[in-house]
């Protein structure tokens, strides 16, 4: 599998490591419920097809990148820079 | 038909033309009072074991394609309880005592082998972290013994002791642990079933579950809706997919684990070995394959295929441990696709949806659960209460916080 960095151009698939679904968003910490937390820590919708993931250039320009990717193939469809969200929000 | 040496003599003088089939490839029928989707290990042995030893035999088990083609038939065929936690170990010794009496129970040769199990380990930190595992297995009345290089050299003479990064230093040997025919284990649970009524439905897939006022009512599939008062999912690597259908979300990804299978050779090796300094387990089919794995891939996948750098890690780890495999030919390679749990252990549990059993989360760990995960998961389908051994699978633990992370490596599931 190669992966089309927006920077570094299309890589070896080795050259990155693999955090999991780019969705879940940390709830505010103090008063976040058990719930949210539980949506945010663990559950996954892991889906048959099309999923956003996060991935790590850690071998070329050390950007976390935004992937949207085919689970059933592995056919990337888009990629890009993670944006930067408010200060103090975990990545 | 029983299977025993006699009805094999007189097969033999028959010519081999009276036996029939292991079991009824049936049509569904509209109403069951338990449904079981998923005809993989643990489906079929849950079906075995609610008919067996709970007296529950108007039961289907709904399979998508034949018996056997997901990961049962995708797997290394390991068996082994050497679990550190006190969630896991219980189940475990379970399900390997019911390996041991597995074949007399279904009357069909699954040729369990119990040829022993070796980790490695290559430090003293690596030492004292299997001193302490093997502790706890004996604790828990498993056998375990801690063996030391020489120990470990006489079992297994040609490793390489003397590589400089890694040495082998000695390793942890469970003797009861073993191999079993992975086919043989879907067949025969499947005959066994069969025999006491269960409707073993194949090409069948589920489309949708029928959920009314919170309370299962059955299952729609591509060969017409069933009704239930009972459904089971025993559907490890769809898990995912299929809850989704009843409103539920699951602390699980989908990965892709591939394994690999060398060209047939003469008896080289007689145990299962694990590399303690990377992510490599062989063995040796009957067959003289040389059968042997590694991590998963490490993204989520339903692709049933994985890719290169997996391969080339699984080879260097290989040659790291065992140099004569070099002039080995690889024969064919194969990918499944694993329920990784966010803690790295399985769930057996109720939902949220009355009626709805869940049996998912097995990771690396499937194949060796085959007979207490079906056994547990019947005793909770029949008698609406966890078995005690199966007692920590909890749906539940992600909130509460009761994990079971044998690796500790924290909710990421590539990382267990």
């Amino acid at each position: 599998m190669r992966i089309p960095c927006p920077h570094c151009g299309a890589r070896d698939a080795q050259e990155f490591s693999y955090l999991g679904a780019a969705d879940p968003q940390r709830p505010d910490g103090l008063d976040a419920t058990e719930a949210a937390m539980l949506d945010y820590v663990y559950q996954r919708d892991n889906p048959a097809g099309r999923h956003r993931e996060l991935w790590y250039h850690g071998a070329g320009c050390h950007a976390w990148l935004t992937v949207t990717r085919d689970t059933r193939t592995h056919a990337i469809e888009s990629i890009e820079p993670v944006r930067r969200r408010g200060a103090g929000a975990a990545a | 038909m029983r299977y025993s040496v006699f009805s094999l003599l007189a097969q033999a003088l028959k010519g081999h033309k009276g036996w029939t089939p292991a079991w009824r490839d049936a049509a569904p029928k509209p109403e069951y009072d338990v449904v079981i989707i998923g005809g993989g290990g643990h489906g079929l042995a849950t079906a075995h074991y609610l008919a067996s030893r709970h007296g529950v035999a108007n039961v289907a088990v709904v399979e998508k394609g034949h018996i056997g083609s997901g990961n049962v038939g995708r797997n290394t065929t390991i068996i082994r309880s050497n679990y550190l936690l006190p969630g896991n170990t219980p189940f475990y010794e379970h399900s390997l005592k019911l390996w041991e009496g597995l074949e007399q129970d279904v009357n069909y040769n699954a040729m369990v082998s119990q040829r022993g199990v070796v980790n490695l380990y290559h430090s003293d930190a690596q030492r004292d972290a299997y001193a302490r595992r093997g502790n706890a297995m004996r604790l828990a009345g498993v056998d375990a013994e801690l063996l030391d290089r020489e120990q470990v050299r006489s079992l297994l003479p040609f490793l390489d002791y003397e590589t400089g990064r890694f040495p082998i230093q000695g390793g942890l040997l469970q003797k009861r642990g073993g191999s079993v025919r992975h086919d043989a284990v879907a067949w025969g649970y499947a005959r066994a079933a069969d025999s006491r009524g269960v409707d073993i439905v194949q090409n069948c897939e589920v489309t949708g579950l029928s959920v009314e006022n919170g309370r299962i009512a059955g299952v729609e599939t591509t060969r017409g809706p069933i009704r239930a008062r009972k459904v089971g999912l025993a559907v490890a690597g769809n898990s995912s997919r299929l809850a989704a259908m009843a409103g539920m979300r699951l602390p699980i990804e989908s990965h892709v684990l591939q394994a690999f299978v060398s060209e047939g050779l003469k008896p080289l090796i007689d145990c299962v070995v694990t590399y303690g300094a990377g992510h490599f387990y062989i063995s040796q089919s009957d067959k003289g394959g040389l059968v042997f794995g590694g991590d998963i891939d490490g993204y989520n996948s339903y692709a049933q295929r994985g890719n290169l750098p997996v391969i080339e890690d699984v080879m260097e780890s290989a040659m790291a441990l065992w140099p004569g495999l070099g002039r080995v030919r690889m024969l064919r390679h194969w990918g499944g696709v694993m329920d990784m749990s966010m803690d790295g252990s399985p769930i057996i549990d109720r939902t949220p949806v009355e009626g709805l059993y869940l049996n998912a989360g097995w990771c690396y760990g499937g194949f060796k659960a085959t007979p207490a995960s079906g056994f547990c998961f019947a005793h909770l389908i029949a008698r609406d209460e966890p078995h005690p051994v199966a007692a920590a699978f909890r749906l539940d633990r992600f909130t509460t916080g009761r994990v079971i992370d044998e690796k500790g490596a924290g909710a990421q599931p590539n990382l267990h």
